[in-house]
């Protein structure tokens, strides 16, 4: 190859020093990412690899559409309830199931708190570290701390005493030689720029946060009747909702209820007092670190979610809008329709998957996901020990799925530019708020530091969101209304023979999709089409990179022995390659290896 | 077949002593270990209501506040011992994180390491902490269930645990007859029994 420019207008040579990071370590799945560096070790080719092979259909066909949800819950092991919910739309879809408003409810109380979760876990226990040197943090004057956490927060968790109480338990953790959970990390590296004190102060917030998640999951126990797996149902929520009487057993009573409605409040002054404040104060010290933009300037994709009225899934309902923008043109949204098999289609040129013919793409619903395995003339190395993979040939287990034939971005940046660009007004004054807090253009957006802002952003906006959504469904039940399921079409006599449905929605982490085709009361076909599969997307017949290669081009390494650029860029888009847990490569290596060729 | 299901369970994590915890994925053969174990145990036995049985699946780092507000914690799961297939192993108390993170069979794995020491980092270990592990046969099959060999280490597994439970004065009741509706696990088309009976003949092995 050596130089070439691609279809979608990125310059790639891998003519430089190749670097392999194998595996991404603090995400869920197994990725590998290659590099190739210039003279002035900048990063001039990117090559993502998902190590995992998935193939849902290989265990749902023949199955019961009703049970669908319940093993789309197991592909993933943080992702279970997107998958339930998208799983259960796609069947109501097909059957032409109307849910009721206190289901609709629900669900979007689950997904918000699930998003707020999902980010405020994602930033403190798998992103913050790419950003905050906890070795440094024990050499922070705890006085000096408490003064910046109370010049940037009123959260009441101050005082010096406090910050020295946290900075000595650290020491002795530290001390003790089990570093543990900040054992893959690059401390010390010249790339953290964050002072002793804000290092304190965000590991602190770490802490805290392990704290906060014993109380939001409440809510997903609560109202899915159990956890980590919460039960659904096609045609609503299996809860029924009681707002008379007191402690009935076997439903959700006004007690429950309170609960909820106290969560609601503590995520809210959390996302507000903590995680806003350190992701300005984090961000401050990092606006020179522009990189990582990759698609983001360019193509974005989200399908919406949050419909305020049940069954409505246009843009009128949606409280986040469906969209995609292409080459970067903020004044054009185009709308999205995930049944127009010209619109949504999946690639297997570069991928371990074989179609009849390689070229061409196939819509969800045709979808074939026959295995493969074969690697490209240039590869170096062997089949189970692969040293630098060709990518000129396959080199995937993800698919490469294309948007009317582009690469986009998903995730909460894509779902914010939509938002943005449609007008949205609650979007775009907390981007407008923070951008001029920072004192940087609406262009800073385009980066890794804009994808975490817009993740922190879309997390304070949800628990917001849960507030009003839990106001509208106390109202509706208060009126009288405590349907949570319709039943009608849920025996397969009352079913078509032939039909076919679509799920679609945001999960945090970005765009989902599942189609499904039941004939006679069996699944036929299904086929989910993930957010880390657009992100992490290998490249197409066209040539086309996907996100994760593009975001890394142009990148400048400290020191290509330690990644933690790429571990930047790549956590930025918090990626979830599991859908699965199971690990491929199976030479029990823990630890993340870098290998400079 | 999925009926919407009426009882809630109790929301609040800090109601209980003992957490039995299985972890794992059943769509992975063997993997599915640990969440067979529990379903098992569950089917045999009642336990007092500051008892909590979960199918902990693969959550990882979620699994950290239940974990911080157990006593006592009995982990089933498929674990890499390097032994040969369907051998059962005990682990007790320190030596439980260092078994969970030698060698890695998946990624749930990583993340239950990380909750072990993010348990000790935020200074709430359980006091008794013991892992019920089997050595599996076969992971590669997405889609199959638990190999003969390791599937007859359920019973031992069951009985090697209430061992330890008695040691911590966890009592099991032996149930007179099997529970109606299995809750554990999920819907009746998780049970193992409707979960092997329901596979697409075409099996998926890639490789």
């Amino acid at each position: 190859m050596a130089s070439v420019t691609t279809a979608n207008g990125f310059d790639l040579d891998d003519s430089g020093q190749r670097i392999v990071v194998d595996p991404i370590c603090r995400i869920e799945g197994h990725l590998r990412i290659e590099v190739n560096l210039d003279e002035n070790n900048v990063i001039r080719n990117a090559v993502s690899t998902g190590n995992m092979w998935r193939g849902l259909e290989v265990i749902l066909q023949g199955r019961d559409p009703r049970d669908a949800w319940a093993f789309t819950e197991r592909i993933c092991g943080v992702c279970t309830g997107v998958h339930a919910l998208q799983s259960c739309r796609a069947v109501e879809d097909a059957l032409g199931i109307d849910i009721p408003a206190n289901a609709n409810h629900i669900r979007n109380l689950m997904m918000l708190a699930q998003y707020a979760q999902d980010h405020i876990v994602h930033f403190y226990h798998l992103h913050a570290l790419d950003w905050v040197d906890v070795v440094s943090a024990l050499s922070a004057d705890p006085k000096a701390t408490s003064e910046l956490q109370q010049s940037i927060s009123k959260w009441p968790k101050s005082s010096p005493g406090y910050f020295s109480d946290v900075q000595n338990k650290l020491r002795r953790f530290v001390e003790s030689g089990q570093l543990g959970i900040f054992a893959n990390a690059y401390w010390g590296s010249s790339a953290y720029k964050l002072p002793p004190e804000a290092n304190l102060m965000a590991t602190t917030h770490y802490l805290e946060a392990l704290d906060f998640q014993k109380e939001i999951v409440k809510i997903h126990t609560i109202f899915g009747g159990r956890n980590p797996h919460p039960n659904w149902v096609v045609g609503g929520m299996p809860c029924s909702i009681n707002v008379d009487e007191a402690g009935a057993v076997g439903t959700v009573n006004m007690a429950w209820l309170n609960m909820v409605k106290d969560i609601i409040e503590q995520t809210i002054t959390f996302c507000d007092q903590v995680y806003l404040p350190d992701l300005k104060a984090i961000a401050s010290f990092y606006k020179d670190w522009g990189y990582g933009g990759g698609l983001s300037s360019r193509n974005v994709l989200a399908y919406g979610e949050f419909p305020a009225y049940a069954n409505n899934y246009t843009n009128e309902s949606l409280m986040l809008p469906q969209g995609a923008i292409l080459d970067g043109d903020l004044s054009s949204v185009h709308d999205v329709d995930v049944r127009d098999p010209a619109q949504i289609q999946e690639f297997v040129s570069h991928s371990w998957y074989q179609y009849s013919d390689d070229n061409l793409g196939l819509h969800p619903w045709d979808g074939v996901t026959e295995p493969k395995f074969e690697l490209g003339p240039n590869t170096k190395g062997t089949k189970t020990n692969i040293e630098n993979i060709d990518e000129g040939g396959k080199y995937s287990w993800l698919k490469a799925p294309r948007w009317r034939g582009n690469a986009m971005e998903v995730g909460p940046l894509a779902r914010y530019l939509v938002a943005y660009a449609r007008g949205r007004e609650d979007v775009k004054d907390q981007v407008d708020g923070l951008l001029s807090d920072l004192g940087l253009p609406i262009t800073a957006l385009f980066s890794t530091l804009g994808r975490t802002a817009a993740r922190g952003l879309e997390a304070s906006w949800s628990a917001h969101k849960m507030r009003d959504v839990f106001g509208e469904l106390m109202a509706n039940l208060k009126s009288g209304d405590t349907a949570t399921a319709n039943m009608e079409k849920f025996d397969p006599s009352t079913w078509e023979s032939d039909v076919k449905g679509v799920g679609f929605g945001e999960a945090p982490r970005g765009a989902l999709g599942h189609w499904v085709h039941i004939k006679d009361t069996k699944i036929e076909n299904y086929q989910c089409v993930v957010p880390t599969t657009w992100n992490a997307s290998p490249r197409d017949p066209d040539g086309n990179i996907g996100a994760y290669e593009a975001a890394l081009l142009g990148t400048p390494m400290a020191d290509p022995e330690q990644p933690l650029e790429i571990l930047r860029t790549i956590h930025s888009f918090d990626p979830c390659v599991a859908c699965s847990t199971h690990v491929m490569s199976n030479d029990g290596e823990e630890m993340s290896t870098v290998k400079v060729r | 077949m999925t009926e919407p299901a009426a009882s809630i369970a109790d929301g609040d994590p800090g109601a209980y002593d003992t957490l039995i915890l299985g972890i794992g994925n059943i769509l992975w053969a063997d993997e599915g270990f640990g969440i067979r174990a529990i379903e098992t145990l569950h089917t045999r036995f009642s336990f007092s209501p500051d008892v909590r049985l979960m199918d902990g699946g693969t959550q990882g780092i979620f699994l950290l506040p239940w974990v911080r507000n157990a006593k006592h914690l009995l982990i089933f799961d498929a674990v890499d011992f390097g032994l040969p297939p369907a051998t059962l192993k005990l682990i007790r108390d320190d030596d439980v994180p260092r078994f969970m993170g030698v060698k890695k069979m998946s990624m749930h794995q990583t993340g239950f390491q990380e909750v072990l020491f993010s348990a000790e980092l935020t200074g709430e270990m359980p006091d008794d902490i013991a892992l019920v592990g089997v050595q599996p046969e076969l992971v590669d099959d997405y889609g199959g269930s638990l190999r003969d060999r390791v599937k007859a280490q359920l019973e031992p597994a069951i009985s090697m645990a209430c061992d330890v439970l008695a040691e911590w004065g966890v009592t099991a009741v032996a149930r007179k007859a099997a529970p109606s509706v299995s809750d554990l696990v999920g819907p009746g088309a998780l049970d193992i029994h409707d979960y092997e009976h329901g596979r697409p003949s075409d099996s998926g092995d890639p490789l």
